[in-house]
């Protein structure tokens, strides 16, 4: 697991102060029906960004709070990581995409029938969204309606 | 993440989070949450191992399955 440590002294400090969000209460949903027969769609953190699509903007202050839509079909070696944050090693994202947007690997779950399917798009966020204002209010909405009229059942989040 | 997967959760969409720092998700307290023994930026272990890949993913995906847990679960990753 990661640990405090592995940041520089000002992460930690920042991480130490930072008043984070308390989500109170704790929403929760079970799965309605079997993986086998669930749409599952993925977001993954690490500002991934496909073909044609703008980079995310490393000089907004408190964090660029955009999403971007990644295509079900997407070639992961077409993506292209613009995380600004120096917190932590990019070469394992540059080695393997999948590390961060495991799209190859759900594919071949869905082929060996764990999971259903996968859904027609998937969403990439760059965190470190240190001020979520806008972030929690317009853009968290939009997204969960993309899925929400997408028909997804379930979700894999992955941070960096 | 934590924040999207609420208001996924909030629509009736299932969700899980891969978590690399702990005190982070016990404070934030995401709906479901795999601690992972992993570095920042290495979220699914080592790059090009899909192995290991599929084994963090499948530990992820038996927490959506797992109707004995509740709100918040906070599930350490117990593979390597």
């Amino acid at each position: 697991m990661g640990e405090m440590s592995d940041f520089p002294l000002s992460t930690r400090l920042f991480l130490k102060a930072y008043r984070w969000r308390r989500i109170d209460p704790v929403p929760w949903t079970l799965l309605s029906k079997p993986l086998a027969e669930c749409r599952l769609g993925l977001i993954s953190s690490a500002g991934f960004v496909g073909p044609g699509d703008a980079p995310f903007d490393r000089s907004v202050r408190g964090g660029d709070p955009s999403f971007r839509v990644i295509p079900g079909d997407i070639d992961v070696s077409q993506l292209r990581e613009h995380h600004r944050s120096e917190s932590f090693d990019h070469q394992g994202l540059a080695a393997d995409p999948n590390l961060g947007f495991p799209i190859d690997r759900l594919r071949e779950l869905v082929n060996h029938g764990r999971i259903g399917s996968l859904n027609v798009r998937h969403l990439s966020f760059m965190g470190s969204i240190t001020a979520p204002g806008r972030f929690q209010r317009d853009v968290v909405p939009e997204a969960a309606r993309l899925f929400e009229g997408d028909g997804v059942d379930a979700v894999l989040l992955v941070p960096v | 993440m934590s924040l999207v997967a609420a208001e996924l959760e909030r629509r009736g969409i299932a969700t899980v989070v891969i978590n690399l720092l702990r005190v982070v998700a016990e404070r934030v307290r995401p709906p479901r949450a795999l601690f992972v023994p992993f570095q920042h930026g290495y979220p699914l272990g080592r790059p090009n191992d899909p192995r290991q890949q599929h084994a963090v993913i499948e530990a992820a995906l038996r927490l959506l399955e797992d109707e004995a847990l509740a709100p918040p679960a906070l599930v350490d990753y117990d593979g390597s």
